[in-house]
């Protein structure tokens, strides 16, 4: 190489260093702007705008990550997971990047890599810890070449956006498929499509429930979609079902069956609302485990964070402190007060979810109060067809008071009526504040109100409580 | 009086709360004093006499169901399907069951899936690349109780699906893509048997549309059934704010 080539060359890189900079810059103006504007979370502008003026933008900050990036991807659970592996690598010491507000597209995580990097494109971080939506998965993977990639969970969800459960499952084997051996796959055993993907990948781990004393009885609920071998085409065998198609199942025919657990929760107890407790049992070790987390679902990303620490090198004596003072995420079993009430924020968006809310709620022995927002935005699902496969005929003795309110209100209140709930118990109340209203006004002094929104209904009714002064900003919590 | 409602393929086609259907027929018919016996048939079991049902329902699957399904159907099964439509049972299949009571479904990729025959349709996937027909649906029904009666619903699909001579459509498209996103057509209706890509939860929001089968189904056994009139307050608004939320949408296009 010449002296001229080798000068041109420093001249190409230090262009690139400062287009870099420039980039990182425009980031950082837009959320400044945005945030000075009130204008919101300033969650992916940002990323948009650095993006734009540089294309590979997510490459190269991912790679300035000294630990790598972890990917975690799902239907459900993932804000939550994500959230808690991050909580465990800073509680290990480390500096995580996570793009907490919960922007999972390609630009929200662009945005949280330029808000942890300085103008000279040094990252204040040693480790990413990024959400990624499930369709998102193998776009963002092939940019950021992750260290490990999280595998919670595929539920009929969203199937106008993406079509087919099978569909995005394709998507997440072709993703692994490009990664290679240097990615490590942790992954839901319990999920027979997500094991079906996973299944004999290497390095990978395992995790999952094992508990037969969980749920006794071994019946699917119409919210399943996993009943099928992927082989065979006959229905496996359950021992065990957890939530939706989860559980401890075999193929009768060609012997599939769940991949031993590498990491199990066992003994769960669920305490409702007010969460749960279980034994983590991985490699010999068995921690005992305490969350705030309410409900089942929560028992699986709690097993799959510590999991994913565990793996990352993260001390097994700081998990559970870290567990147990771990809060809910934005909407995700979020408490309040209001008027003298305890309010449970529990976003529901789809029939599995749904059914694991219900169940939660319902261990609270008081009849219910609960406001029941649905709305059909694109972030929620515009198909609302999935409200008949949750089992809301478990309300039907319990129900005191449904508020049915958001976009589809009157969806909900047809499918209320045929579960069989008593005429007089359901109400609907086109405007959201005064349905918070309306359930706070059917209450016994202290009883608490149970809030079970969608995505962007949980936005909306977030948005209110707000303006109350009772919430912070999603893009602080 | 009794009702007896098979639902095939329960456990298979069900993708898109497709018991909503099952729930409102037994709803609608018990508040008449009508009984009702809902016989679930899953893939592999045999159905039986098909002269003792009045009303077959069938819904929607992904690809790989549809198949298992398809391969189902092509023995003892369609043959009874066949018969019981001949002797002038309903037969209601929403999407990919819609799909397989034509004469065959040519998917993305693979082998045609043979269908029974019911209707005269077939249905052709326009590759894998094709952009899917999704989004709110609603239809001018064409055997609606006034002429500007509609159905509500919410259409997925990939198939195009085009009406041969025998059958003619169950509506003409308001807003939305039906049976193909070309012609308008909605559905097809051949004698006794319905299919539509309208698909999950379609009749509880189009109560009319459940009455008008569900007196189908009873006049076969029964003679004319008159069914007296419902409160179905929450369902036409239910539908009511379908058609709104339809057009709204449409009005963002």
């Amino acid at each position: 190489m010449s002296t001229k080539d080798s000068a041109r060359d420093s001249d190409t890189r230090q262009a690139g260093s400062l287009r870099l900079a420039a980039g990182i810059l425009a980031g950082r103006a837009s959320a400044s702007l945005i945030r000075a504007a009130r204008a919101g979370g300033a969650t992916t502008v940002p990323g948009r705008v650095a993006r734009f003026l540089i294309p590979d933008l997510l490459p190269r900050l991912a790679r300035r990550l000294r630990h790598g990036v972890i990917l975690v991807t799902g239907t459900n659970g993932k804000t939550t997971t994500a959230r808690l592996v991050s909580a465990l690598l800073a509680a290990a010491g480390h500096r995580p990047i996570h793009n907490r507000a919960g922007a999972n597209l390609p630009a929200g995580i662009a945005a949280a890599l330029v808000g942890g990097a300085g103008v000279d494109g040094r990252l204040q971080g040693d480790v990413g810890v990024f959400e990624v939506d499930e369709a998102a998965l193998p776009g963002v993977a092939e940019a950021v070449r992750p260290r490990a990639v999280v595998l919670g969970n595929l539920f009929r969800d969203q199937l106008d956006r993406y079509g087919e459960v099978d569909l995005v499952a394709a998507r997440w084997r072709r993703a692994l498929d490009a990664l290679g051996g240097a990615t490590t796959v942790l992954y839901n055993a319990d999920d027979p499509l997500v094991a079906d993907v996973a299944r004999g990948r290497t390095p990978s781990r395992t995790f999952g429930v094992d508990d037969p004393d969980l749920r006794p009885g071994a019946v699917l609920e119409h919210a399943a979609d996993a009943r099928y071998c992927y082989r065979c085409g006959v229905p496996y065998v359950y021992r065990t079902v957890t939530l939706g198609h989860l559980g401890d199942y075999r193929c009768p025919r060609c012997g599939v069956a769940r991949p031993a657990l590498e990491a199990a929760a066992r003994a769960v107890r669920l305490a409702g609302v007010e969460g749960s407790s279980f034994t983590l049992a991985s490699g010999g070790m068995a921690l005992a485990l305490r969350t705030m987390l309410p409900g089942l679902y929560n028992v699986y990303n709690v097993t799959a964070a510590v999991a994913t620490a565990l793996w990352a090198g993260v001390p097994p004596e700081v998990v559970a402190p870290t567990v147990a003072a771990f809060a809910p995420a934005f909407g995700r079993g979020e408490r309040l007060h209001l008027d003298g009430h305890p309010v449970h924020l529990l976003l529901a968006k789809n029939p599995a979810g749904f059914n694991e809310v219900l169940r939660t709620v319902l261990a609270d022995a008081r009849p219910l109060v609960a406001v029941i927002a649905i709305n059909d935005l694109a972030a929620d699902g515009q198909d609302i067809s999935w409200l008949w496969d949750v089992d809301f005929e478990l309300l039907r003795e319990a129900a005191r008071l449904v508020v049915a309110t958001g976009r589809r209100r009157e969806d909900l209140a047809v499918r209320l009526k045929y579960a069989g709930l008593v005429p007089g118990t359901v109400v609907v109340e086109a405007d959201e504040g005064r349905a918070l209203v309306r359930g706070l006004a059917a209450l016994d002094p202290g009883q608490p109100l149970y809030v079970i929104p969608t995505y962007t209904a949980l936005l909306r009714l977030r948005g209110l409580l707000t303006r109350r002064g009772l919430v912070r900003g999603f893009w602080e919590a | 009086m009794v009702l007896r409602l098979c639902h095939l393929y329960p456990d298979l086609l069900n993708l898109y709360g497709d018991r909503g259907n099952i729930l409102t027929l037994t709803h609608r018919a018990r508040a008449r004093g009508i009984a009702v016996e809902v016989t679930e048939v899953p893939v592999g079991r045999p159905l039986g006499d098909p002269r003792h049902y009045d009303l077959f329902f069938l819904g929607g699957g992904e690809d790989r169901q549809q198949a298992l399904a398809a391969a189902d159907l092509a023995g003892e099964k369609g043959e009874a399907l066949r018969a019981a439509a001949a002797d002038d049972a309903v037969v209601l299949a929403v999407c990919g069951g819609y799909q397989l009571l034509g004469h065959y479904y040519r998917p993305a990729e693979g082998p045609d899936l043979p269908g029974v025959g019911l209707l005269d349709v077939t249905t052709h996937h326009p590759g894998p690349g094709a952009r899917r027909l999704i989004g709110n649906i609603v239809v001018r029904w064409a055997d609606g109780p006034h002429p500007r009666a509609t159905l509500v619903g919410f259409e997925n699909h990939g198939g195009r699906t085009r009406l041969g001579p025998q059958a003619r459509p169950l509506g003409r498209v308001v807003v939305g893509f039906g049976n193909n996103g070309e012609d308008r057509t909605e559905g097809a209706v051949q004698g006794t048997v319905v299919g539509t890509y309208l698909h999950g939860p379609l009749l509880p929001k189009n109560p009319a549309f459940a009455d008008h089968l569900l007196a189908r189904a009873l006049a076969r056994r029964y003679g004319p059934v008159a069914l007296a009139p419902l409160d179905d307050a929450v369902e036409e608004a239910a539908h009511r704010a379908a058609v709104r939320l339809a057009g709204a949408a449409r009005a963002w296009r």
